[in-house]
């Protein structure tokens, strides 16, 4: 767990200073404190959104952490306060707290091959893990990239997928599930890319990101291509609502999701990670 | 001109048949052919017989579903992939296009040929069936985590 904020109750104002539709569902929200200064954060963490009058939710960062003077949050719509987040405008102002949780161990992964596999909107709390990697490219071996999603038009950051993929130290590779018309990229799901993948699995950190039931598979292939499961990490989402790890609604076992990931180990929480009561 | 022995070089390579056993890569390397598809060509057609299956050594195979007005990819198959498995069952038919996405270069083994081979000498059979049963059992996995619809609309 990392420093918690000075007042972790108290949503701070953020100005929107830009607005990004990236998907027919999904958006990206560019934000600025209002109160000036600068935004730390860390890979992997999340904030608490305030829509005024709606409530607030949980959304990942997926912005990159060496850039402290905006924060960045992409967000699916699927519920009443991510809607009405997705109905403010540039100049409009949202509550910010955070961040909190914990990070992906990017620098635990130096020397190792890295591999990163995200599913849908998973790409986004992995994006600043990414960042961070390019950042410090030469500190790893492979940098691998697998990415899935439902069709071609769902494809998140296609942009930045293509410039990563356009690069030559890095790997990158992109399957949908269903595919129609002119694609001419690869159809089926993403644990067929990881079975394939060149990796050293005995050197390999994994960061795994996306739908519980893809990342199940997903951890299961990289397990079977023989990477320790200390090695693997997931990023879970429950029903953050304190972030502290005081309210109890995202209790997971002896864990509350909020304060203790939403990346976690593997290893540490295999037992749990099929227990569908939980 | 691929020479017998460069065929079963590269059976030997291919992660499918890695490893096996010198005799049965011998009655493999009888049935099998060098054969290259150009880009969007199709390799098979659905109902088509299903007289032949295929090692993938570089490019990739699109498998698909024509419907009116519409085609449907469900699959890719790349380097170090098998391709087809109705030549195993009756009525030997295929069940999907085939289609290559880019220049591919496969190697072919003759159906009939190698039925024939399976049943005569049934370490062979069992070894090639050892092979496919969980490439049909991790195609069939991944055909229903695709089911599933992971990244569709929350409900």
């Amino acid at each position: 767990m990392t420093a918690l904020p000075a007042e972790p109750m108290l949503p701070s104002p953020f100005r929107i200073v830009k607005v990004v539709r990236e998907l027919a569902d999904t958006f990206t929200l560019v934000l600025q404190p209002e109160a000036g200064g600068a935004f730390a954060f860390r890979s992997g963490q999340f904030n608490m959104l305030y829509a005024f009058g709606a409530g607030e939710v949980p959304i990942s960062i997926s912005g990159d952490p060496a850039d402290d003077g905006q924060l960045v949050h992409t967000i699916r719509s699927v519920g009443p306060v991510t809607q009405a987040l997705g109905a403010l405008k540039v100049g409009d102002v949202v509550g910010v707290r955070g961040p909190f949780g914990t990070p992906w161990p990017v620098e635990e992964a130096f020397g190792d091959d890295l591999v990163i596999i995200a599913g849908g909107v998973g790409l986004a709390p992995l994006r600043p893990a990414i960042y961070q990697a390019l950042a410090n490219r030469q500190k790893f071996g492979k940098l691998i990239i697998m990415y899935g999603a439902r069709t071609p038009q769902d494809i998140l950051f296609r942009k930045e997928l293509e410039k990563w993929r356009s690069r030559f130290d890095v790997n990158v590779h992109v399957t949908v599930d269903r595919a129609t018309g002119q694609w001419a990229g690869r159809v089926g799901v993403v644990t067929n890319v990881v079975a394939r993948a060149g990796f050293d699995p005995l050197h390999t950190t994994a960061l795994v990101c996306g739908p519980e039931v893809m990342m199940r598979y997903a951890v299961d292939m990289v397990e079977k291509r023989g990477v320790p499961t200390d090695k693997v990490h997931v990023s879970m989402e429950r029903n953050m609502k304190c972030g502290l790890g005081l309210c109890g609604h995202c209790q997971w076992g002896p864990h509350f999701v909020c304060r203790d990931g939403p990346v976690f180990r593997f290893s540490e929480i295999a037992e749990l990670f099929p227990v569908r009561e939980l | 001109m691929v020479q017998i022995e460069d065929l079963g070089r590269i059976i030997d390579e291919h992660p499918f048949f890695q490893g096996i056993d010198g005799k049965l890569r011998g009655l493999l390397v009888g049935c099998a052919a060098n054969e290259r598809v150009d880009a969007g060509q199709y390799l098979f057609r659905q109902g088509g017989h299903a007289d032949k299956f295929y090692l993938i050594r570089a490019g990739s195979i699109s498998l698909e579903i024509h419907a009116p007005g519409r085609t449907i990819m469900v699959d890719t198959l790349t380097e170090g992939e098998v391709v087809g498995w109705s030549w195993l069952v009756e009525p030997y038919r295929w069940t999907f296009d085939a289609r290559a996405q880019e220049l591919t270069r496969l190697v072919s083994f003759d159906a009939k040929c190698l039925r024939g081979k399976m049943e005569a000498d049934a370490e062979l059979g069992y070894e090639v069936l050892r092979r496919f049963v969980p490439v049909m059992g991790h195609r069939l996995a991944a055909t229903r985590l695709q089911l599933v619809d992971l990244y569709g609309p929350a409900e």
